[in-house]
């Protein structure tokens, strides 16, 4: 995928200008927050199994390499196999090796965010693979050759209107503006899909090592039939997704649901361990693990190991209210949202993403929701402090901040700063209390007023009274 | 003196000092009230947040040192605003463990407090009258609802105000799109954050807006004023220090 | 390669030295204890109101519930439930309980058991438990319990024992683990409610790909 992190203040422009855009968002803003809100409210355990999540997940990664060689040593006893990709390019390989070694012409796919983030589909199909999306918000996207702008509801940017038009084209049908309808079409046609393709590629959202199992949580249940029925099922995820036990992974169970749709729970949450044994009518005859590190393994560690924790659930991006005004795409690249501007950076280089980690008030909203308490606002800093140390922040505002720090650590100075720029803008501001235009400050006064201080400063007040 | 009263260190804040003196008088008035000795230490300057939230820690290191000296001996130190007192909260983070300053840092953490949420812990509310009447829609600013905790405080102190009536808004606790240096580096977003939240104001047909943060309500202001919107501000503690002469924030004085 | 570069640099990151006993010792004690993390009291209850509380999530799911005293009812009941949606042919997993149902002589119902094909109306297919807590059937895979059942057909129908119902699925684990030796099955399935999708504008539809509806048949003496 084009990597357009750099575009984002362009990009954000026009989504801010894109009515059908904005019409769109509004349905994620009037449906998920409301229904994780009601979700929490029935579970009184919500916020303890929060922070049982958190202490499973840091003991996770301060173990992660045993419990990584213990998935895999259980995926081999039960005849599955391990695939280890260090990089978004060993993974495409190793998974086009795969696939040739069945000698597949069409591959279906469940929704998986890591083969979005590895540029999967593009790569198979250069190589002569021809990818099928079965979940239905991926199917839209690639008819639509778009791209996903959230983790849990790819198409949450596209309206009804959108999908007809898309359906219409391809399916070669009546253009049809029923939901219920458009759904049939999609199940009618990628029912031939499912029960012809060679491979089945899934995600998955845990991995569970004392089982050598991975599961998948999903509504459709495009998922299982993209598992079940090909002669070869490959599992794509990425390390950090491990947990020890069948108990541990339901305490993320049941946080997942709740954080992301606001369900009790996934319709289909689905274990799959090995390849179909011998007496077994169907399932797939090979199973294949591909395990994705792509820059996680260098977070350990690191001021940013705490992202790791992530579970994928969707709540940051659902919840934050820079998200809701520019839609997922904005973010330019695979994953968007206050987790996507803390992981951007990482997979793709801060030089590339800078603007992705500023674009946030630290309204605190994601950390607030987050189900395994992810600290985003301060990983987010913690990019804008690498951003610093590199020289990478935008010289304007690194010089801004430069001489307003050499005021603020002078106090004596700072008070006839504050003095002058009082008497300036009360100056401007006049009787009318308030500034419709200020020269430098145009990123105030476009769009609103800027009031005018009330009287002199207040340190000068205090001492006029104080003598 | 037998009993001298315990002495508050007011922070004053570079918003309230620059544009609404009112509101540090206002803290003033309220810390009296509940019997404390007030003191604004003159080595004070800014928090160093826009430094901090844009990478900057050696200055916002620097700053913190500053501050945190400013404060020395102060049993409490109390600030009109959650997101500098946030702030004041957050330069344990600028020490390593090892370095003496990370211990003043947590020292002064422990000392620090949003002004609602110190007045309801200290100050006795029947003691609080206002000549104030009117309807009221009240803001969370951010830093103060999710890193202090303020939430309850200013409403419990509002509610001891026969004449205020609180008509609460739809989405109180979203971000009205200040951000600090946000609002100018994304100016487009912070719009239509602001735009939301105005809406939301002018929804609940309350005549006066609060807020605790001079950031937020400059903004919430700035966007009012821009839509022709008749809600006026004023930062909470103008209500409860009965402090209401002057005109509300961004209005023109009596008679233009 | 890529294997050793892993774990190389996760071992540097998390700073392991030489002696790392103590970690593998944790590791190894926890993957062994299997011990279950906080359990919501809402799972926590006795068995007659697990059963009431399972079928009030199920309903919630979207699942129809069917109660019945006996087994025996169970092949009318389908019968009966097929005839109303017009449905004239059924397969069947070949699961022991499944087997010597009477089905009525007159009836013009295609039984087959196999695992499903595309186009197959309706399956009828036996849940290994079902758990209070959200509403959720487990099924698992197996020489005679095919998981294409569980999802090709139009319509699922899951016969499920109420004295099979837990509370929590913790509790499931175990009985899993308990049944199969030790050893997963290939699938395991927890299943609540029929198929939807919300990816149209966020309306919720249902009956994406798998089963359109769910009927659960509830034999309550057992």
């Amino acid at each position: 995928m084009e990597i357009r992190s750099q575009e984002f203040k362009k990009s954000a422009h026009i989504a801010l200008h894109d009515a059908k855009l904005q019409r769109a968002l509004g349905n994620l803003k009037a449906g998920f927050p409301g229904k994780r809100a009601a979700a929490v409210a029935r579970l009184p355990e919500f916020d303890a199994l929060r922070d049982q999540a958190r202490d499973l997940k840091n003991h996770i990664i301060e173990h992660l390499d045993l419990y990584l060689e213990e998935f895999e040593k259980n995926v081999i006893a039960q005849g599955g196999t391990v695939h280890w990709c260090r990089t978004a390019e060993d993974a495409r390989k190793t998974i086009l090796e795969i696939c040739r070694a069945q000698d597949a012409k069409t591959v279906t796919k469940g929704k998986s965010m890591v083969t979005e983030e590895i540029a999967l589909n593009e790569y198979l199909e250069a190589n002569g693979v021809t990818p099928v999306e079965t979940d239905l918000g991926e199917y839209i996207l690639q008819l639509r050759n778009d791209h996903p702008s959230h983790i849990v509801a790819p198409a949450i940017h596209l309206t009804l209107d959108d999908v007809a038009e898309a359906f219409h084209e391809h399916h070669k049908r009546p253009k049809s503006d029923d939901p219920a309808v458009l759904m049939q079409e999609a199940r009618e046609m990628l029912r031939k899909q499912f029960v012809s393709a060679d491979v089945g590629i899934t995600g998955a959202n845990f991995l569970i090592a004392e089982t050598g199992s991975t599961i998948i949580c999903t509504n459709e249940g495009n998922g299982d039939l993209t598992q079940t029925l090909p002669k070869t099922h490959i599992v794509v995820s990425s390390i950090e997704k491990v947990v020890p036990t069948l108990e541990d992974m339901t305490l993320f169970l049941r946080l997942l649901a709740r954080s992301a749709t606001g369900q009790e729970f996934t319709v289909y949450n689905t274990l799959s361990t090995g390849p179909r044994r011998q007496a077994d009518r169907d399932g797939p005859e090979n199973f294949h693990v591909v395990l994705v590190d792509n820059g996680r393994s260098d977070m350990v560690g690191t001021e940013f190991q705490e992202m790791l924790r992530c579970i994928r659930c969707s709540a940051c991006m659902n919840h934050c209210p820079v998200y809701g005004a520019v839609g997922g795409q904005t973010y330019g690249w695979v994953y968007p949202g206050p987790m996507g501007s803390v992981l951007t950076p990482q997979m793709i280089g801060i030089e590339n993403a800078g603007l992705l980690p500023n674009a946030s008030t630290f309204c605190g909203k994601c950390e607030e929701v987050c189900p395994v308490r992810i600290p985003l606002p301060k990983l987010m800093r913690h990019w804008r402090d690498k951003e610093w140390e590199k020289h990478l922040t935008p010289a304007a505002a690194r010089s801004g901040i430069g001489i307003w720090a050499f005021f603020a650590k002078r106090p004596a100075l700072y008070r006839m700063l504050s003095w002058s720029s009082n008497l300036f803008l009360r100056l401007v501001g006049g009787k009318r209390g308030r500034i419709r235009k200020l020269p430098l400050a145009g990123g105030w006064t476009d769009f609103r007023d800027m009031p005018a201080p009330s009287g002199k400063t207040f340190m000068q007040q205090w001492q006029e009274r104080k003598s | 003196m037998a009993n001298p009263r315990p002495r508050v260190g007011l922070f004053v804040t570079c918003l309230a000092d620059m544009f609404r003196p009112e509101v540090a008088f206002a803290s003033v008035k309220l810390l009296e009230l509940a019997g404390f000795e007030v003191e604004v230490p003159k080595r004070q300057t800014c928090c160093g947040q826009p430094a901090f939230n844009s990478g900057d820690r050696k200055d916002s290191a620097d700053i913190a040192r500053q501050t945190i000296e400013a404060f020395d001996g102060f049993e409490y130190v109390v600030g009109p605003s959650g997101s500098c007192i946030g702030m004041l909260h957050h330069y344990p983070e600028l020490f390593v463990e090892s370095d003496p300053w990370h211990q003043r840092a947590l020292d002064l953490k422990a000392r620090a407090f949003e002004i609602t949420s110190f007045l309801a812990l200290h100050l006795d509310m029947d003691k609080l009258s206002s000549s104030f009447t009117g309807k009221v829609t009240y803001h969370d600013s951010c830093s103060g609802l999710r890193e202090l905790g303020v939430k309850k405080q200013p409403r419990e102190l509002l509610s001891k105000l026969p004449g205020v009536q609180i008509s609460e808004m739809e989405e109180a606790e979203t971000c009205c799109g200040f951000g600090g240096t946000f609002c100018v580096k994304y100016p487009e977003i912070s719009n239509r954050m602001v735009g939301n939240k105005s809406e939301n104001i002018r929804a609940t047909g309350a005549d006066t807006l609060l807020g605790g943060d001079l950031g937020c309500l400059l903004n919430m202001v700035g966007k009012l004023k821009r839509e022709g919107i008749e809600v006026k501000a004023r930062h909470v503690v103008e209500v409860l220090a009965d402090m209401l002469d002057s005109p509300a924030i961004g209005e023109a004085e009596q008679g233009v | 390669m890529s294997r050793a570069e892993i774990f190389n640099r996760i071992r540097t990151g998390l700073r392991i030295g030489a002696d790392d006993r103590q970690r593998q010792e944790t590791v190894q004690q926890r993957l062994q204890a299997r011990a279950a993390n906080l359990i919501p009291q809402r799972a926590q209850l006795p068995q007659a109101a697990c059963i009431q509380l399972f079928i009030e999530m199920a309903i919630e799911s979207a699942a129809e519930l069917i109660e019945l005293r006996h087994r025996n009812e169970l092949s009318a009941a389908v019968e009966h439930w097929l005839s109303e949606n017009g449905i004239s042919q059924l397969v069947l997993a070949r699961e022991e309980n499944l087997q010597n149902l009477d089905w009525s002589a007159s009836s013009s119902l295609v039984r087959e058991e196999r695992v499903a094909q595309a186009g197959d109306e309706a399956s009828l297919t036996n849940a290994f438990c079902g758990i209070a807590e959200t509403g959720t059937l487990m099924l698992h895979s197996g020489p005679d319990s095919p998981t294409t059942l569980n999802f090709l057909p139009d319509n699922h129908l899951v016969a499920l024992s109420a004295s099979s119902i837990v509370g929590a699925y913790e509790e499931a684990w175990q009985q899993l683990r308990a049944a199969s030796g030790g050893e997963m099955p290939r699938t395991v399935n927890m299943i609540t409610g029929p198929s939807r999708s919300a990816d149209i504008e966020q309306k919720l539809q249902m009956g994406a790909h798998g089963p359109r509806r769910l009927a659960i048949f509830l034999i309550r003496d057992e």
